[in-house]
């Protein structure tokens, strides 16, 4: 199904999705409501939630894909960040990381601070990814779309890139309750 | 004048293993060194950089990052909102250009700003010269162990050599 016809999904529930999917993988969140819907969904030693430096979600990733080739990576990205550090998307493509997902939640807008219109109503992010380099490049809205796409990336090499449509729907969430010194503690040792 | 071989190899003595950043023309040799290693990892802007290296830390590199000190600027929000919060140590090697007023317009003002930019958010940084290498280096190999943050040599034109000599 073309994703425009598909039915739209929140972006807690794409996340619930794509970490119902993972067990020890190393997940990296933006910044944002993504980090905290994620946090309050599933807390694991494996996730990185950021909490500022919007825009370097990917490049993070990456240094840690690059670093780590045994290991899927998986980046939880938003399309204003996406916009925001959109130079990562040619280094990605670049450098072709077999073990790298870039799955980006686009809701087409900057939810976290009040739901302001992004470019990405009028950018096509799949299409820019593919035109870097990307292997592998998806676009889904419905929920079984994401995990048929999700579990193939997480099985064939990389880099691959998701774009997931979801509405501008918000959980009711706090912060991450975690120190950020101990998020890197505690994410060190879980992929070790 | 240091040889780029000579700056690489004592860095990598010391244990970095992960080098990526933007070029200025005052780290060719560096940079021209570490693509001739293969130890270079090309990155499109300071930020990324700065982000990739924060990755590969926690992933078990010890990171270095190359940069301008023009991307001082384009990096700040990564420094202090990811780094400095987050307790991500990496070496930043940085030009500086617009030392002591003597470049082009564009340099002026960080090349003069540049040392109390970093005092201000509490970067530890150090300017290195031949006669103090061996300290210099010992300094970044201390620092970056003890304070886990990001810390900045700063490498003023003439010191390590260049492409062009
Ligand atoms: C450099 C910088 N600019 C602006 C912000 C404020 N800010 C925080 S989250 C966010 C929106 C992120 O949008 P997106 O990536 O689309 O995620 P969403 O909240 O829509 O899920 C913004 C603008 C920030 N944290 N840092
Ligand atoms: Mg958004």
């Amino acid at each position: 199904m073309r994703p425009e016809e598909g039915t739209i999904q929140s972006r807690a529930r794409a996340i619930q999705a794509v970490l119902g999917l993972l067990t020890d993988q190393p997940v990296i969140i933006c910044n944002g409501f993504p980090s905290r819907e994620a946090f309050k969904l599933t807390d694991r030693p494996t996730h990185f939630y950021m909490i500022g430096s919007m825009g370097v979600a990917a490049a993070i990733g990456l240094g840690v894909a690059l670093s780590k080739p045994n290991k899927k990576v998986v980046v939880l990205d938003g399309d204003g960040n996406v916009l925001m550090g959109m130079g990562t998307l040619a280094t990605v493509g670049a450098l072709k990381p077999k073990n790298f997902i870039h799955v980006v939640l686009d809701n087409e807008v900057y939810g976290s601070t009040g739901n302001q219109p992004t470019l990405s109503r009028i950018v096509r992010l799949d299409q820019v990814a593919k035109a870097a380099g990307y292997v592998h490049v998806e676009r889904v809205r419905e929920r079984e779309d994401l995990v048929y796409e999700f579990k193939a990336m997480l099985g064939n090499d990389g880099p691959s890139f998701l774009l997931v449509k979801v509405s501008e729907q918000a959980e009711d969430v706090g912060r991450v309750l975690h120190e950020p010194a101990e998020i890197t503690r505690r994410f060190m040792k879980a992929i070790e | 004048m240091i040889e780029s071989d000579d700056f690489v190899q004592a860095l990598q003595d010391i244990g970095f293993n992960f080098f990526t950043g933007v070029p200025d023309s005052l780290l060719g040799g560096i940079y021209a060194t570490l693509l001739e290693r293969r130890l270079f990892t090309p990155s499109v802007r300071e930020d990324e950089a700065v982000a990739m290296a924060a990755g590969a830390y926690m992933a078990g590199k010890v990171p270095a990052v190359l940069m301008q000190n023009s991307g001082l600027g384009t990096s700040l929000n990564t420094l202090i909102s990811l780094n400095l919060i987050y307790r991500q140590p990496c070496l930043l090697i940085v030009s500086w250009r617009g030392f002591e007023g003597k470049d082009a317009p564009e340099h002026l003002v960080m090349g003069q700003t540049m040392t109390q930019l970093l005092d201000t958010v509490r970067i530890p940084h150090r300017a290195l010269s031949e006669q103090t290498a061996a300290d210099d280096f010992r300094w970044v190999a201390q620092t970056f162990m003890n304070a886990r943050i990001p810390l900045a040599l700063l490498i003023k034109q003439g010191v390590v050599k260049g492409i062009q000599p």
